[in-house]
Parts: structure tokens; C-alpha cells; sequence
């Protein structure tokens, strides 16, 4: 097997606040294949996001990649000066975030902006980036693509303008792209248009996909393999549906567990009890131990690695599972 | 609270500006037992000592710190006599605008229909004139004193506070609290006096702190164009225009230190309006 | 058959807020738009005693507003909502207590300047349902039955987690003691972990008290989860409604049937996933479509579609759909 396309190993990003240092992600590492498609899934303050951020070098003060390495295609981010950094992302490395309304430009029309984004990379005419231009944003499902160039976003639905920042994503043809929540602001018959073509542009064009959400189902029906995060770190990793379907980790499981899907209508869903640690005070040992059925006093201490073919939990009593 | 105070606390030249208020506040409160003369005592007074500089050791038997002006007057204790009245002018004004100009503007974003139009088109009006001139006419029409005064300076400010007030309403009347006290349901006044108003109250003070300031200079600016308070009792702004006239012959200090005083004061009230307003902007918070 | 809620013929418009400028630009023939938006257009349903009935679409269908008007917040353009016989307004003020909402953002929908125990016992003191001796006992027992420690009572809502809050938000609406609770998406803004602990809570004291909901949500299997019949709504009006075991297997309008498809599902298996989505968008309600509003994007669209709108049949029936292609009704 040929090098990965990404690989991270013990990242750390901090946030410097008032009020202490926030662990935001905290020795977190996974590797990547190309054309490989990672659903990242976590609740809010897991550091699902900050972990693309992080990989895109986006983190802003007081937030700051404090150890660690990021190995994209051979290359060392970590470190690497902004420049260098901007002259990768976009090109080789291109997110898209959940509120498409940030990232485009109100005054500008569609073609104008995305004829900017190739002609910062490439010297081309602006005939030719318009045609670029056009051509991407057919790929991704907006009609009539060449006359809606001098459409300006807000002519745009919410479903079309994500469309549009997924097509100027996809620009240069890059090798990775970070979506951060790229549907969750969506209605579902507009999220299930992006994510069927989501899916098969990944697999038309090769490129690798790390996709961030909060929602397991969108993750298992798109992702090859899933990350799990809890408090900064990762909790558990695998093939998609072999996670989801039998999870190793109590956190996994009680996540599963709590949605409606999983439960008689009507019935009790089993809950995980408490929430979530704040990230200024994360638990030394394993972050879920309070809240988790399994726990002992074992737990207090960091949790070891429990590996299944091709899979990998961090826990001190994972649920057994055939392997 | 204390988080307030600490972050507060954190800027520095905030900090210095909250302190110079509060000697300058205090050093007025306490201007009776502080200065060694009571200016507006007329019979106290010595055209002996008459436009002496800072230093000179008077027919009181005690320095003139800061010299003393065309009456034979203690420049200091004038000083912490004007800031008495010009304090009680701008305090005064101002809480009289904010009561006013939060009513009408809680009102207007309560009311709605023509009753807002009316009320802000009114208020916006106002906004497009100089608030100067409007105290000026309004003085000319009712006199001198110090109620005409707090009239003109009212009229010339409450708008500032109607604007803040309409504003701020009308985002926390959209609010989902509101609707909720709505729905429970309780009474308009109810939800008006005890959810509405404590939300609109942080806006209106750091406007309010601010409006302050503009009073006591716009009181001096009157004053000082002779429209203000009577002469018997001098406000900062008189000082420095009874000053003015001797400027040219080298008695500067009659008009300097308590225009410096005036400066000061403003400065010190706007830093102070600046960190509130900063500190209660949810936007510019880290 | 009759409900504890009724509706009958609901509709809200809303007129464009024009300003004096605006006024004047659109009698100058600038594009200023003057249309109002049908948020909802003649909405007839029932809600049956200790039942909960469960409201679905996407947004911008109107289901919040229809909500809002059944629980007295919003007065309807035309129209009529009754608890019990009463109707819930009487000249654009809500004069009932028998129906309260939780809202779906717990910290917009906290004044963040009262104290947890006034925002609970505030209602219930102004309407005389508890002394001022009783209050702390009685905010004390509201805390503990929504699973919250009664000391908090002191505290303010900022220094509470979402999940928290929406706690408190609960206790505040059944303070008042009420038969009928209108949920406008309660866990739409929690995490999931969250999410299975506040609709565990709303399962256990909708037994409890006995309460009848209207459950608001755009997520579908949260309403499967809670509701006993749910009402699915296109483009302001209800197109479908009936037992939600019923409409979950067997949608019968082609609007439900796209809407179920397109949720993803959690995928167990390592066989690949084929999406069915729902082609086109959302046409504008400013300008709704001819007939049927959802033909434009329907397979199974016809000639009569795209003329004439099909009515949903009488609002008290058990189940109806408003289509003139439905799919096989199952049960006939």
C-alpha cells in the first residue's frame, strides 16, 4: 500500500482564553487514503471541527496548533509558513464550511468570485476560469450553470449557495476536502441532493473527503470509515458500518443508543446521563468515565488502546465484539 | 458582578478614567469643606486679589493654588464649585432624557404602527439638527435658570436615549423570552416593566454615561456664550468665559485650568462610556 | 370525532413591512415587494385528548406558524383555534392558560436577567395558581420533577448547559399547569446525547400529567419517536395526515413518500447507499404554484394537478391526504 494521503499523529490544538487553556483537541491521530471519504462525528465541543480547522492551518487566535504533526501527501503543515499554506489550500487542500453565507462574497457575483479563486492559483484568461467556473458548478447539480455565473449568492437558495461553495471547493481539482457541517443548516430533501452528489463526485474524481458532523446517519450513509471524538480526543475509529454496527466503545454505543431511530417509538430511549466535560477541565484518564455505564476505577488512568482488525478504540473495558 | 469588574479592571486607562471621575466627583461633593473659599460669597471676596497667578498668598491669609480671577475669586474653589453645578446640570439632564427618551422609545417599539411612525419620525427629526442650536433657541425663548437649562438640555439629549431605547426593544421584543412571557400569557405591563426594560437598561446607561458628558459641555458651551446659568453661580463654562477676555494679557490661568478641569472631566466620563459600551457588546467580547 | 384542540380553517398572511421609502420607490415602479407571504393557508386539524400530534416539514412550510397561532402567540389572518370549545384569543391576546409552548432555543427563550426559580414561578403567581408562600416549594418541585437540582433555583440561565436550560423551559410551561403543550422543535438545537435525555423527560411527563402536544419538528424520526399521529405540511397547508405508524410505513401523499426517502438512514451494514432525493426546490410562497403546490417537483404530477388544488378531507377523519394520485391506502 502506497503512502496515505494524510496522516496525523498526536495533534494538539489549544485555545488560550481568559479563563484557562482549552484542550480543544488534544493527541489526536488518524491517517487518510486518497480518494478516502472519513466521516468525523462528535457533539458539540468534541473538537470534530477544530480538528479541520487545524488541518486547513484556519485555527485563529487564541487558538493554536501547540504540538504534534499534520503529514499531508509527504509535507509537513505544522509550522509550514502562511504563505506556503496559502498557496496550498484551495488548490491541493479546500473546505467548505457549514453557513456557505461565510465564505462567499455578498457583492460579487458567482462567476466573478470563483474566476478569482482559479485565477489565484493558475494564470489563466478569465474566459477560461469562467468556463472552469461553469463546469463545476454543472458537476455539482446547479442548472443552467454557465447563465447563473452573474447571479450574485443572494439570488441563491440555502441548498444552491452550499452547492456553489462546494463547486469553488472543487475548483482546482483538489486531493482533500474538509466539509464542516456542510448540511446540517440544510432541509433533508436539499441535504439528500449534496450528499448523493457529494458521494458520487468523491468517487468520479478521486478526491479524498473528511467529512465533520453531529449526525451518524449522514456520516454512515457517505463515509468509508468513521472517526468518533469525545472532549478533544478520539474515542473510536473504524469501517463505518462495523462501528455502527457494533460499536467497541460505551461512548459510540450511547450515542447510537440515544437516537429515536434506535428505540420503539414511545419507548425510553437509554440515554447517556450527564454531559459532556467542559473543555477547560478535562477528566485526566478517560474524558467519558463520568458518564459512562462501564466505568471503574481503572479508568482514572489514560485508556489503552483496544484494536480490532482494522479498527481501534481507546478504552479500559471495551464491549466485546466478534471480531 | 465581580467578573464585570474584573474584566473592567483589566483596562488599564479605563480604570485611571474611573478614578479621575471619582475624585473629580468627590472632590465636587466635598467642595464646601475642600475649598479654602466659598466663591459665591460675595462679601468674602477681595478686588485686591483680583486676577493674581497661581502661588499668590492672598488677603485670606492662604495660597491662591491656581491664581484667582477678575472678582478677586479663589480659582480652585471656583473650580470645585463650577464642577458641582456643572455635575448636577449633566446628571440631572441626563436622567431626565433617559426616563423620557426610554419611555418614548420602549413605547414606540411596543405600540407599533402609527404610534411608532409617529414617535420616531419625531425622534429621527431631531436627530438631523444640531442638538446645540435647539438648546440655544430654547433657551433664548425661556430664560435663564438652572430649570430652563435642564429643559433645554433634556430636549436637546432625549432623542439619543428614544433611539437606544426604540432599538434595543425592538430586538428584545422579537426575542424568544418575550414571546414566551406572551404566551404564558401575562399582562403587556408585566412583561413591558419586568422583561423588556432590564434588557434595554444596559444600552441606555452606556448611552446615558456618554449623554453626561455631552450635557456638562453643552452646559458649558451655553454658559459660556453667556446663555447658561446666571453669573452667581459660576458654572465651568462661565469660569473660562469670564477668563477669556484676559487671555491676551498673559493671564492665562483664569481660562486655562478650569477649561483643563472641563477637559478632563469629559474625557475621563467618555473613557469610562467606552469600556461599558464595549463590555456590554456581545460582538467586540472574546 | 371530536378533539380538545380544534382548528378550523387557519390562515396567516404576512403583509411586507414597507417603509415610508419603500411606499414611495414602488409608486415610483422600482421592484419593491409588495405580496404578501402565506405562511399558512386554511389549516383545519384536531388534536384529541391525551394524544400527541406530530407537525413535519421542511422549513419555510409554515409549521412554526401554525403553532405559534395554536398556542396564542400568533393571531391568525382567519380562522379559529378552541381548547375545549373556548377559543385560545379573543382580539389578538391569549385568554387561556391551558396551553403552553416550549420553545426550540433555550437561550433565546430564557430572559438572561431573571433568576431559574422567577422564570418557573413567574406565570403561575400572576394567574394565582400558587401563593407567594408556596413559591419556593413549588419551584423547587418543578426543578426536581424536569431532573434539576432545586438550588439552582438562585441561578441565572447563563450558567446553564442547553440541555439544562431546556429543562427549566419545560418546568416554566408546566408551571402553569396546562392540559395542552405545544412543542416547537424543543431538541432541534441540543446534542444528540441531549436530545434522548430531554425527549426521555417530555415521554415521562407527558404520561405523567396526561398531557395532549402538538410536537413541532423537521426531524422526522424524532416525531415518529413521540407522536401518536403527525400531520406533514407542504408550502403552508397540510397535505397529509394520519397514525404515524401508518404514514411512517405507508405515506400515501408522494410529498411524505420523497420526504421519508430522502432521510439518510444510519447504514449497519457495509452495502452501498442509494439516495432518492426529491428533485427540484422549495417554489416561493410568495407565489405559490397553480393546483397542487407540490406538482412541480411530483412524479406522479397530471394535467388536473397543475389546475386544481386538492382538498384534505374532512379534518376530524382518523387519516386523509390531500392528492389526486395518492398511493394505495393500505388499510382500505
Amino acid at each position: 500500500m502506497s503512502a496515505p494521503l494524510l496522516e496525523v499523529r498526536d495533534l494538539r490544538t489549544h485555545f488560550l482564553t481568559r479563563a484557562g487553556v482549552a484542550k480543544a483537541v488534544d493527541g489526536v491521530s488518524f491517517s487518510l487514503g486518497r480518494g478516502e471519504i472519513l466521516g468525523l462525528v462528535g457533539e458539540s465541543g468534541s473538537g470534530k471541527s477544530v480538528t479541520g480547522f487545524s488541518l486547513l492551518g484556519l485555527v485563529d487566535p487564541p487558538g493554536r496548533i501547540v504540538g504534534g504533526s499534520i503529514r499531508f501527501d509527504g509535507r509537513e503543515l505544522v509550522g509550514l509558513p502562511p504563505a506556503e499554506m496559502r498557496a496550498l489550500r484551495g488548490r491541493r487542500l479546500a473546505m467548505v464550511f457549514q453557513d456557505p453565507q461565510a465564505t462567499l462574497n455578498p457583492v460579487l457575483s458567482i462567476g466573478a468570485q470563483m474566476a478569482l479563486a482559479v485565477r489565484a492559483h493558475e494564470a489563466v484568461s478569465e474566459r477560461a476560469a469562467l468556463a472552469r467556473a461553469a463546469a463545476v458548478l454543472a458537476r455539482v447539480g446547479i442548472p443552467d450553470a454557465a447563465r447563473r455565473l452573474g447571479a450574485y449568492p443572494h439570488e441563491f437558495s440555502g441548498g444552491m449557495r452550499q452547492r456553489v461553495a462546494i463547486a469553488t471547493a472543487l475548483l482546482h481539482g483538489p486531493d482533500l476536502i474538509v466539509a464542516d457541517e456542510p448540511t446540517t443548516a440544510l432541509d433533508v430533501s436539499i441535504q439528500a441532493q449534496i450528499l448523493a452528489e457529494m458521494k458520487s463526485l468523491a468517487a468520479e474524481s478521486g478526491t479524498a473527503l473528511i467529512w465533520i458532523s453531529h449526525d451518524l446517519a449522514t456520516v454512515s450513509a457517505l463515509a468509508d470509515r468513521v472517526l468518533v471524538m469525545y472532549a478533544g480526543r478520539i474515542v473510536e475509529t473504524g469501517p463505518v458500518g462495523a462501528v455502527l454496527r457494533a460499536p467497541i466503545h460505551p461512548y459510540t454505543r450511547g450515542l447510537l443508543d440515544s437516537l429515536p431511530a434506535m428505540a420503539a417509538p414511545g419507548q425510553r430511549l437509554r440515554q447517556i446521563p450527564g454531559t459532556a466535560p467542559s473543555l477547560l477541565a478535562v477528566p485526566a484518564g478517560c474524558a467519558f468515565a463520568p458518564r459512562c455505564p462501564r466505568a471503574d476505577a481503572a479508568c482514572g488512568a489514560p485508556p489503552p488502546e483496544a484494536r480490532l482488525p482494522d479498527r481501534l478504540a481507546l478504552c479500559h473495558h471495551p464491549i466485546e465484539v466478534a471480531a | 458582578m465581580s467578573g464585570f469588574w474584573r474584566e473592567y479592571a483589566e483596562n488599564r486607562i479605563a480604570l485611571l478614567a474611573l478614578l479621575v471621575v471619582a475624585v473629580l466627583v468627590g472632590a465636587a461633593l466635598g467642595a464646601p469643606w475642600i475649598a479654602p473659599q466659598d466663591p459665591y460669597d460675595l462679601a468674602g471676596l477681595d478686588l485686591m486679589d483680583a486676577r493674581r497667578p497661581p502661588g499668590h498668598v492672598g488677603s485670606g491669609g492662604y495660597v491662591h493654588l491656581l491664581g484667582t480671577d477678575a472678582q478677586g475669586r479663589d480659582l480652585f474653589s471656583a473650580i470645585l464649585y463650577g464642577l458641582r453645578i456643572s455635575l448636577q446640570m449633566g446628571l440631572v439632564a441626563g436622567a431626565v432624557a433617559m426616563s423620557i427618551g426610554a419611555l418614548l422609545g420602549i413605547l414606540a417599539a411596543q405600540a407599533g404602527g402609527w404610534v411608532e411612525t409617529a414617535i420616531m419620525r419625531v425622534v429621527d427629526l431631531q436627530l438631523s439638527f444640531p442638538a446645540i442650536l435647539l438648546a440655544l433657541v430654547l433657551v433664548a425663548v425661556l430664560g435663564q435658570g438652572k430649570t430652563q437649562l435642564v429643559i433645554a438640555l433634556v430636549a436637546a439629549q432625549y432623542a439619543y436615549f428614544a433611539r437606544t431605547a426604540y432599538g434595543a426593544a425592538s430586538a428584545e421584543r422579537r426575542k424568544d423570552y418575550v414571546e414566551a412571557a406572551a404566551a404564558t400569557p401575562l399582562s403587556t405591563a408585566r412583561i413591558v416593566l419586568r422583561h423588556v426594560l432590564p434588557n434595554v437598561m444596559p444600552p441606555l446607561i452606556v448611552v446615558g454615561t456618554v449623554q453626561v458628558a455631552n450635557a456638562i459641555s453643552l452646559e458649558a458651551t451655553l454658559s459660556f456664550l453667556g446663555l447658561g446659568l446666571p453669573p452667581t453661580e459660576p458654572s465651568l463654562g462661565m469660569l473660562i468665559a469670564n477668563g477669556f477676555q484676559y487671555m491676551m494679557s498673559g493671564r492665562t490661568w483664569i481660562s486655562v485650568y478650569p477649561g483643563i478641569a472641563l477637559i478632563v472631566l469629559i474625557i475621563a466620563i467618555n473613557l469610562v462610556g467606552d469600556q461599558l459600551r464595549d463590555q456590554t457588546n456581545p460582538r467586540l467580547r472574546r | 370525532m371530536t378533539g380538545l384542540v380544534v382548528a378550523e380553517g387557519l390562515t396567516r398572511r404576512f403583509d411586507p413591512r414597507l417603509s415610508l421609502g419603500d411606499r414611495i420607490a414602488a409608486l415610483l415602479g422600482a421592484a419593491v415587494e409588495t405580496r404578501p407571504v402565506r405562511a399558512v393557508t386554511d389549516v383545519s386539524f384536531v388534536v384529541r385528548q391525551g394524544e400527541t400530534l406530530g407537525l413535519v416539514g421542511e422549513s419555510g412550510c409554515g409549521k412554526s406558524t401554525l403553532g405559534r397561532m395554536v398556542a396564542g402567540i400568533l393571531p391568525p389572518t382567519s380562522g379559529t383555534v378552541r381548547i375545549g370549545g373556548a377559543p385560545v384569543m379573543r382580539g389578538g391576546r391569549k385568554t387561556t392558560t391551558r396551553i403552553q409552548t416550549v420553545f426550540q432555543d433555550p437561550f433565546a427563550s430564557l430572559n438572561p436577567r431573571r433568576r431559574i426559580g422567577k422564570i418557573i414561578s413567574e406565570g403561575p403567581l400572576a394567574h394565582g395558581l400558587v401563593t407567594r408562600a408556596r413559591v419556593p416549594a413549588f419551584v423547587a418541585e418543578w426543578l426536581a420533577r424536569v431532573g434539576l437540582d432545586p438550588a439552582v433555583a438562585t441561578r441565572f440561565p447563563h450558567q446553564f448547559s442547553g440541555g439544562q436550560r431546556q429543562r427549566v423551559a419545560i418546568a416554566r410551561a408546566l408551571a402553569m399547569k396546562p392540559d395542552i403543550l405545544v412543542c416547537d422543535e424543543p431538541v432541534a438545537s441540543l446534542d444528540v446525547s441531549i436530545q434522548a435525555q430531554i425527549l426521555n423527560l417530555f415521554l415521562e411527563l407527558r404520561e405523567a400529567l396526561g398531557l395532549t402536544c402538538l410536537f413541532i419538528s423537521h426531524d422526522l424520526s424524532v416525531v415518529r419517536h413521540v407522536s401518536h399521529r403527525v400531520a406533514i405540511m407542504y408550502l403552508g397547508r397540510i397535505v397529509e395526515v394520519g397514525p404515524a405508524a401508518q404514514v411512517y410505513a405507508a405515506p400515501r401523499h408522494p410529498y411524505t413518500r420523497a420526504l421519508l426517502d430522502s432521510v439518510p438512514r444510519l447504514r449497519l451494514d457495509d452495502a452501498a447507499v442509494s439516495f432518492r432525493p426529491i428533485a427540484g426546490e422549495l417554489p416561493s410562497p410568495l407565489a405559490p404554484p397553480p393546483g397542487c403546490a407540490f406538482h412541480p417537483r411530483c412524479p406522479r404530477a397530471s394535467e388536473r394537478c397543475r389546475r386544481e388544488r386538492p382538498e384534505l378531507a374532512a379534518s376530524a377523519e382518523e387519516a386523509a391526504v390531500a392528492c389526486h394520485h395518492p398511493h394505495e391506502d393500505p388499510v382500505a
